[in-house]
C-alpha cells in the first residue's frame, strides 16, 4: 500500500541515521508493513476503534499538596547546567 | 547449601517469622550465589549490596531512588532516577528491599533479551538458549533462584513469555490493576507490572502488594471497585480452549504438554470447552502497528537535555519501532494505519468478550515454541514478533494473563497460559494455584 520515505520519516522522528540504517530500516520496514497490512482485510465498518480498554474517565488525583523533587534532584541527570538551570539548544536559527 | 535462595517468597516470609535466619544470612546467601552464578547468566545489571529485607530483582525499566537505571540502554547510560516508582514503596512497606536490577531487551522491547545493550541474559536451562524477554533477567533470576521474586512489565507479553521459557510463574495483572508510575513507558495503552515468582500463591501475594490507585496513573481502576470471587473449585469450572492457538505454527511437542496440562485441568473436574478467537490473525499487526506508534511517542522524551544521551545511542530495534510509530501516525497513513489498528483491536476485545459467555478461564500455551538458540532470530524481526501470537491478543484485550510452569519438550520448560475477563485476576491466579497443587512442576529447577 505505502512506500515509506525513510528521509522524511527519521526527520519527523528526530532520528539520526546512517546511510546503511536507512538502507537496512527501509527494506526491514517495507517486509514489516507487508505483513501488517493485513489489518486491511479486517471488517471495521461501524466499528468504534479502542484506545484504551479503561471504561472510566477523569480519574481525578485528590486535591492535596505533595512533596516534589528538589531542584538539584531534579537538575541531577542533566549534563549542561548553568545557574540552577537547563541548558538546552536554542529553537531559532543561529542560536 | 542453596536451601535458603530455593524458598518460595511464601516460605521465606514463614521461616524468618519463626527465626530460621534472618534476613541478613537470607542476602548474604543470595548475594553470595548471584556472585556465583551471574557472570554466566548476566541476569542482573546492577546490584544492590546493602539490601537487607526480603530480596526482590526489579527489571531496569523501573525506577528505584538512587540506582543506576539503563532501561538496557545506552541512551540511559549514567542515569540515576531521582525517585522511587508505586512499586517500589509499596514493596518497601511490605518488607522487601532491592536486591539489584535486571536485564532486559532495551526498553522493553523485544522477546528473547537480545536487544540489550548490555549483552543478554542467558537461560539458566541451557546457556545457549535465549530466557525470552523483555522481562529476561527478571525470569532468569527467579528460575536460578538468584532472587525470592521478581518484577517485570508486560506489554504484549513480556512476563508471560520470558516466565514459560524459564520454567516459572509470571503473571500480567489486568490492565490498570497496578500503577505504572516510576516505570519508563513503553507502550501506554498496553503496559503493565506484574510479579514473576516461584509459585503461583507467591505471584497472588505480590499483586496484593502492588496493586491499587496511588494517584499517579490515571488509568488504575480502584480495588474498592475490583468484584472478582476467586473460583474455588475446578470442579464444574468451565475451560475454554482456543481453537485458534492450536493451529499451524504451534510446536507439536510444546502442544503435547499443553494438552496434556489441559487434560490435568479436565480430572480435577473442569469441564473443557472449544472457544473462537476468529480475529487472532490480525493480533500481531494490530498490535505492531499500535505498540510502535505509542513507543515513538513516549520516546519522543528523550531528548538528551534533560537527562540521557543523545538519540544516536538509541539500539536498532527501538529506532526500528520508533521509525514504524512515526509513520504509522504521520499525516496520510494515520487512519489506514493507527486508527484501524485501533478498530481491529476492538475486535479482538469482541472476540474474548463472546468467548467468555462459555468459559470462566481461557487456556492455551503461552509460546509456539520452547526456548530458542541465542541469535536464531535477530536478523528477523518479523520472525520474531510472531513468536508473541499467543500473548499479544489478550494484551490488546487488557485480560489478565498467568504463565505456570507445565512440563518440558526437548528437556526445556514450558508455559501453560491462563487468561481471565477483564479484572477477574483472582480465578486466574486460582486455577493456576490449583494446577500447580495438583503437578508440582513448578518445583523442577535448572542445575546451575
Amino acid at each position: 500500500m505505502a512506500k515509506i520515505k525513510i528521509d522524511h520519516i527519521a526527520k519527523l522522528a528526530n532520528l539520526p541515521l546512517s546511510s546503511e540504517e536507512k538502507e537496512l530500516y527501509e527494506k526491514q520496514l517495507s517486509a514489516i508493513l507487508d505483513y501488517v497490512e493485513q489489518v486491511e482485510s479486517a471488517d471495521t465498518k461501524e466499528v468504534e476503534p479502542t484506545f484504551n480498554v479503561i471504561e472510566s474517565v477523569n480519574n481525578l488525583q485528590k486535591d492535596q499538596t505533595v512533596s516534589g523533587l528538589t531542584q538539584d534532584e531534579a537538575l541531577g541527570n542533566a549534563t549542561n547546567k548553568k545557574d540552577g538551570f537547563i541548558v538546552s539548544r536554542g529553537v531559532f536559527e543561529n542560536e | 547449601m542453596n536451601d535458603i535462595t530455593s524458598l518460595s517468597l511464601t516460605h521465606t516470609i514463614i521461616d524468618l517469622k519463626d527465626k530460621k535466619f534472618s534476613p541478613q544470612e537470607l542476602n548474604t546467601a543470595y548475594l553470595a550465589r548471584i556472585q556465583k552464578l551471574n557472570p554466566k547468566l548476566n541476569a542482573y545489571l546492577h546490584l544492590n549490596e546493602s539490601s537487607d529485607k526480603i530480596p526482590v530483582a526489579i527489571k531496569d525499566l523501573i525506577s528505584v531512588k538512587d540506582l543506576p537505571m539503563t532501561c538496557g540502554s545506552r541512551i540511559l547510560e549514567g542515569y540515576v532516577p531521582p525517585y522511587n516508582a508505586t512499586v517500589v514503596n509499596k514493596l518497601a512497606s511490605n518488607g522487601i528491599s532491592i536486591i539489584g536490577k535486571t536485564n532486559l531487551d532495551e526498553f522493553a522491547m523485544g522477546s528473547s533479551g537480545e536487544n540489550s545493550a548490555y549483552s543478554p541474559a542467558k537461560n539458566p536451562w541451557d546457556t545457549t538458549k535465549v530466557p525470552g524477554g523483555s522481562s529476561s533477567g527478571s525470569a532468569v533470576a527467579v528460575s536460578a533462584d538468584l532472587c525470592a521474586f521478581a518484577l517485570g512489565t508486560d506489554t504484549g507479553g513480556s512476563i508471560r513469555q520470558p516466565a514459560s521459557l524459564c520454567g516459572v510463574v509470571g503473571l500480567k495483572p489486568s490492565y490498570g490493576r497496578v500503577s505504572r508510575y516510576g516505570a519508563q513507558a513503553m507502550a501506554s495503552s498496553l503496559d503493565q507490572i506484574g510479579p514473576i515468582t516461584k509459585t503461583v500463591e507467591d505471584a497472588k501475594l505480590v499483586l496484593s502488594w502492588i496493586e491499587g490507585e496511588d494517584g499517579q496513573d490515571n488509568n488504575v481502576v480502584s480495588k474498592s471497585k475490583i468484584q472478582s470471587p476467586p473460583l474455588k473449585n475446578l470442579k464444574g469450572a468451565k475451560v475454554g480452549i482456543p481453537i485458534e492457538y492450536f493451529r499451524e505454527g504451534l510446536d507439536s511437542e510444546v502442544e503435547k504438554v499443553v494438552k496434556a496440562a489441559i487434560n490435568k485441568l479436565k480430572d480435577l473436574g473442569a469441564e473443557v470447552v472449544e472457544v473462537s478467537l476468529p480475529n487472532t490473525k490480525y493480533a500481531v499487526s494490530v498490535y505492531y502497528l499500535i505498540m510502535a506508534s505509542e513507543v515513538s511517542s513516549n520516546l519522543a522524551r528523550y531528548d538528551g537535555i534533560r537527562f540521557g544521551q543523545d538519540r544516536s545511542k538509541f539500539g536498532p530495534e527501538t529506532k526500528r519501532r520508533i521509525m514504524l510509530g512515526t509513520f504509522a501516525l504521520s499525516t496520510g497513513y494515520f487512519d489506514d494505519y493507527f486508527i484501524k489498528a485501533a478498530k481491529v483491536r476492538t475486535l479482538i476485545r469482541n472476540d474474548f468478550k463472546e468467548a467468555f459467555k462459555k468459559c470462566d478461564v481461557i487456556v492455551g500455551p503461552v509460546s509456539p515454541t520452547v526456548a530458542w538458540n541465542i541469535g536464531k532470530k535477530t536478523q528477523d524481526p518479523l520472525a520474531m514478533y510472531l513468536s508473541d501470537v499467543y500473548t499479544i491478543p489478550s494484551a490488546l484485550a487488557g485480560l489478565p494473563g498467568l504463565s505456570v510452569p507445565c512440563g518440558f519438550a526437548s528437556n526445556l520448560p514450558v508455559g501453560l497460559q491462563i487468561l481471565g475477563q477483564y479484572m477477574n485476576d483472582e480465578t486466574v491466579l486460582s486455577v493456576g494455584q490449583q494446577y500447580q497443587e495438583a503437578t508440582e512442576w513448578y518445583k523442577e529447577r535448572p542445575k546451575t
